[in-house]
């Protein structure tokens, strides 16, 4: 007998009906869908619509969506740091749910995570009207250091200065990174018993190594994930499931995968915490039960919008000024659907439809963030229904996998909102953004802060003539660059090394290889204020107004100046050399762990407040104006339409900014054209237009600025009304005043 | 003389200017590219300048006078047409050249026409037809659509809503028709001028015998180009119209369809 068949013949029963390959012997769940998965080039027909069921959980959960608006948050458990383990289970409707699991013992109660920081705990807390335990706090101030303890502990007074000036902010220093996505289709295929099998051998492996630093913590970490693996067994045996061996039937590898995620958003309050490539791993499951006949097509939709429920209501206990930062209550639970196969077949499956049908049964939501890995090679129509649900919902982000499928694999997901990670491979070291406009007026400003006029980077000659020539002001320029890069990466190794010892994501890795890969994924905003500037200081006149200290606080233009956003090079150029030589200096120093050093163009909604914090810019900008999201042009400058827009974005090189460039459009139905097949279509064909041009993500955004100044007058009537901005979906009702009009006031694309 | 009069002496000048008879310069006013109104698909749109029409609903007064356009040489517009040439055969789409109105300047719009299409996009002359007679054969075999506008459905009403007669319009329409040229056309819809069911008969009986026409595009009258008016000093003449309702917009397409015409 060779070792093939004896396996087979010692096969788990679960896995019966699947072709065997390398999967059975190691844990290779890219491998398991390459051999098994059914691609599916029909159309949308074979869609239902919510049964009855599914409708009264809905129905049920998100009755308590209104009270939670106005409440802040619904409730909260303060004295119970979450942990895997840590909660009673909970039920929405226990006799109706199909996939069950919840954070805490009740739907949108909410959990305190305290070792990512108490004072962010505290301060949650307190915006709601709550008190923290006053054991949990004697714990974690007099007995457990915490990630932002340690963090602070190892920032240098220039750090300081940096953050508090608002240069570079958004720091993961106070709350969980994120970013990290475990591979949860593991637990359904192997079963928890056989992941905790494969850590002892990656474990075992480090025996006989010198145990230098980077071993004694790598060994110590596995033993993290160890513990943590036989957590996750514990807490599914609460709910009355022993999930140690293979998931058997689709309803059981829905429930699988599901409490793997839940383990890990009950133990991290990460920023982005993302939910991997799902559909077509459990349309293999699905498929098999229905060609078996244990289930119809109703089944498989009810478990997908269960499943979909469970992700609609994940939460976490954050500031009121982290959620003005980011808007709403972002929990970016991103699933990545569709795709192409290296082979060539696509990765769509039935269940990819499925998937975004819950848009339909459910209403349009933010969470969980879909997201199309968009070829033009995509079935034509798998590519029609994306659109219409685009249309219909504003509820989807398109990212280009010909961009993403040669440099990742097949087998990728996107983390947060435009972050390619090989699934179970590679995690990320969030590291925020810096401010690249505020970094300009700085190097015209000597380094003094042109709102404070306080020392912030290293005191430097100012630009003191008054009309600003373009290559003293480039080359100040670059210097200042080169001081923010090293400052930045300081930050975030020191972010970074604090977030493994204290926070460190134990779930999250056990469902990752060992040795992992690493990203220090660093990333900026203004750049089309940026890159505004320095073309209007080259090609207009601007003199520089200054104050009686000499500090520039506004500027003057006369004449005209080429803007990014409208595919001119002589402006767009810019825009690419600022993209490679920030990439540039971030590589130049040594990352923590080894980290490939990575940048993304990627705001969120955090472009207001960055706007609110950067004083007059060359470019015309007023003092507080908001930035434009992500890699956006500046509102209005971009003047011949989406298309020129898309098209100067799609320049910005991929390999300089791997961990994202994010477009965010926004157009009226008319601008799409007069028929809904007519908008499908042309909708589809930008995208195939945008994806081939080289353009990596795109928020589409289909509404009627009516639409948004009613919304904005009469919330009530739009509890689900949804929006893109740059790389995440939000509840429009759910964004402040402020952020409200900057969306109204950004650029509409679409014909009067 | 009334404003209405100045206005309309005004286009009679638009007629009289000598075009560059070589076709390698134009007036343009300006360019952009826009999806699903313009033609099928995402398309480049030039606007050129100058009309000898004064439509009352007009929503683009600035593309009235050729003098207030730029002079743009064909080669410098095919420039930056071919940024664009690979998006919009991935995308679906191509080329239209409006205005104002294009056929007053026939030999420069026949050009660019003709270098589209030899670049292989799809061509579209979004034209009101009254300058049909200055469309040469070349020209025409170089168009794939034309987006004919045809703006009421007797010659009184055509002419106090442009100042022009209806006359050369639907002998350009007869002409694309023998041609077999595919045409969608245009009916802006405007409460108290063109919803008469008589304009509307007018419209779709004589459409309804042109086999060549694809669709109608029932376009419904807005009062969007309201602010461009005022900044231009001028009177908006229906700045008190309300736009149609949406029955009158459905009645209005079941009066096509009753002509067996695919109206939208």
């Amino acid at each position: 007998m060779t070792v093939n068949e004896a396996e087979r013949t010692t096969a788990p029963a679960a896995w019966q009906g699947f072709q065997d390959g390398a999967w059975r012997e190691g844990i290779d769940v890219r491998d398991f869908i390459q051999r098994n998965y059914r691609p599916y080039e029909g159309d949308g027909a074979f869609l239902t619509g919510p049964t009855e069921r599914t409708a009264a959980v809905w129905a049920k959960v998100s009755g308590m969506f209104a009270e939670e608006r106005r409440r802040g948050i619904h409730d909260v458990d303060v004295s119970t740091p979450s942990s895997i383990t840590s909660h009673a289970p909970g039920y929405i409707d226990h006799d109706r749910e199909l996939v069950v699991g919840l954070q805490t013992d009740a739907p949108l109660k909410r959990a305190i995570m305290p070792a990512g920081g108490l004072r962010m705990v505290e301060s949650g807390l307190a915006a709601y009207g709550y008190e923290i335990d006053p054991v949990v706090r004697k714990i974690f101030t007099e007995y457990r250091k915490s990630h932002n303890t340690g963090v602070f502990d190892a920032y240098t007074p220039e750090i300081l200065r940096a953050r508090k000036a608002g240069i570079i902010t958004g720091l993961p220093d106070a709350y969980g990174r994120g970013r990290i996505i475990g591979d949860y289709r593991r637990v359904a295929l192997y079963g928890v018993d056989r992941l905790i099998e494969g850590k002892r051998a990656e474990r075992a492996r480090l025996d006989s190594r010198p145990s230098t630093e980077d071993v004694v913590r790598d060994r110590e970490e596995l033993a993290e994930q160890l513990r943590a693996l036989a957590e996750l067994k514990r807490m599914a045996a609460s709910y009355g499931f022993d999930i140690s061996g293979p998931a058997a039937t689709a309803q059981e590898a829905f429930q699988w995968l599901y409490f793997g995620y839940l383990a890990a958003v009950k133990e991290q309050n990460g920023a982005a915490m993302s939910f991997g490539r799902t559909s077509t791993f459990l349309d293999i499951y699905l498929s098999r039960d229905l060609a078996e006949g244990r289930i119809d097509e109703d089944r498989a939709q009810e478990l997908v919008d269960d499943m979909v429920i469970k992700l609609r209501i994940i939460r976490f206990l954050r500031t009121p000024e982290y959620d003005e930062l980011f808007s709403g209550d972002p929990t970016w639970v991103t699933e990545s659907i569709g795709g192409m196969g290296e082979d060539g077949r696509t990765l769509v499956t039935r269940t990819s439809y499925r998937y975004l049908q819950t848009l339909y049964n459910l209403g349009p939501a933010p969470e969980p963030n879909l997201t199309v890995l968009w070829s033009p090679r995509l079935p034509e129509p798998f590519k029609r229904f994306c659109a219409e649900v685009s249309i219909a919902t504003s509820s989807l982000q398109y990212e280009n996998d010909d961009l993403i499928r040669p440099r990742f694999g097949d087998d990728t997901s996107i983390a947060c909102c435009v972050s390619a990670m090989e699934t179970g491979k590679r995690m990320q070291f969030f590291g925020a953004r810096v401010n690249l406009a505020k970094a300009l007026l700085y190097a015209i400003n000597g380094g003094r802060d042109e709102i404070t006029g306080v020392q912030v980077a290293p005191a430097r000659p100012p630009v003191t003539a008054e009309r600003l020539d373009y290559d003293e002001v480039r080359a100040a320029y670059d210097v200042m660059l080169d001081w923010l890069a090293a400052t930045y990466v300081d930050a975030l190794n020191i972010i970074h090394y604090m977030h493994d010892k204290y926070a460190y994501e134990r779930i999250e890795m056990a469902l990752h290889d060992h040795p992992v890969m690493r990203s220090l994924a660093c990333g900026i905003a203004g750049l089309s204020v940026a890159a505004d500037s320095l073309s209007a200081i080259r090609h207009a006149n601007v003199t520089a107004i200054r104050d009686a200290t000499g500090l520039a606080v506004d500027y003057r233009i006369e004449g005209d100046y080429p803007a990014y956003g409208n595919n001119d090079d002589s402006a767009d150029r810019i825009a690419v050399e600022l993209v490679e030589s920030f990439m540039e200096k971030i590589r130049r120093h040594p990352s923590y762990r080894g980290a490939e050093h990575t940048l993304s163009v990627l705001t969120i909604t955090s472009n207001v407040v960055y706007g609110r914090h950067t004083g007059n810019t060359p470019d015309g900008r007023r003092a507080g104006e908001p930035f434009a999201p992500g890699a956006n042009p500046m509102n209005g400058r971009d003047r011949h339409g989406m298309v020129a827009a898309a098209l100067s974005i799609a320049k910005l090189p991929y390999d300089r900014a791997r961990d994202g460039i994010s477009l965010t459009e926004t157009v009226t139905p008319a601008g799409l054209g007069r028929t809904p097949e007519e908008r499908a279509v042309n909708l589809a064909g930008i995208l195939d237009g945008y994806t081939d041009a080289g353009g990596f993500h795109m928020n589409v955004n289909v509404l009627d600025r009516e639409t948004l100044l009613d919304a904005m007058e009469n919330p009530e009537k739009y509890p689900q009304l949804t929006i893109r901005v740059s790389g995440y979906a939000v509840n429009f009702v759910r964004l402040t005043r402020e952020q409200q009009q900057d969306v109204v006031h950004r650029t509409f694309h679409g014909s009067l | 003389m009334s404003a209405r009069e100045r206005v309309l002496r005004e286009a009679d000048e638009e007629l009289l200017l000598r075009a560059d008879p070589g076709g390698l310069t134009g007036a343009v006013n300006s360019w952009d590219l826009s999806t699903g109104v313009d033609g099928p698909g995402t398309r480049f749109v030039v606007f050129t300048g100058g009309c000898p029409l004064r439509c009352l609903y007009c929503e683009n007064p600035e593309t009235w006078r050729m003098r207030d356009a730029t002079r743009t040489t064909v080669d410098a517009l095919m420039a930056e047409i071919v940024k664009y040439r690979r998006f919009i055969s991935v995308a679906g789409g191509g080329v239209t050249i409006s205005g104002g109105e294009p056929l007053l300047q026939p030999a420069f719009t026949g050009e660019l026409l003709h270098r589209c299409r030899a670049l292989g996009l799809h061509t579209a002359l979004d034209t009101s037809g009254f300058l049909g007679g200055r469309a040469d054969d070349r020209l025409l075999s170089d168009t794939d659509l034309v987006l004919l506008d045809i703006k009421a459905g007797t010659p009184d009403v055509y002419r106090r809503l442009t100042g022009r007669e209806l006359a050369p319009t639907l002998r350009f329409a007869e002409r694309l028709a023998e041609l077999g040229k595919p045409v969608w056309v245009r009916y802006v819809l405007v409460p108290g001028h063109t919803d008469a069911p008589e304009e509307v008969e007018g419209v779709a009986s004589f459409v309804a015998a042109m086999p060549n026409v694809e669709h109608v595009d029932i376009l419904p009258f807005h009062r969007l180009g309201t602010a461009k008016y005022d900044r231009l000093g001028l009177p908006f003449p229906l700045a008190d119209v309300e736009p149609p309702s949406a029955d009158i917009v459905a009645r209005t397409r079941e009066m096509f369809q009753a002509h067996g015409v695919d109206a939208r």
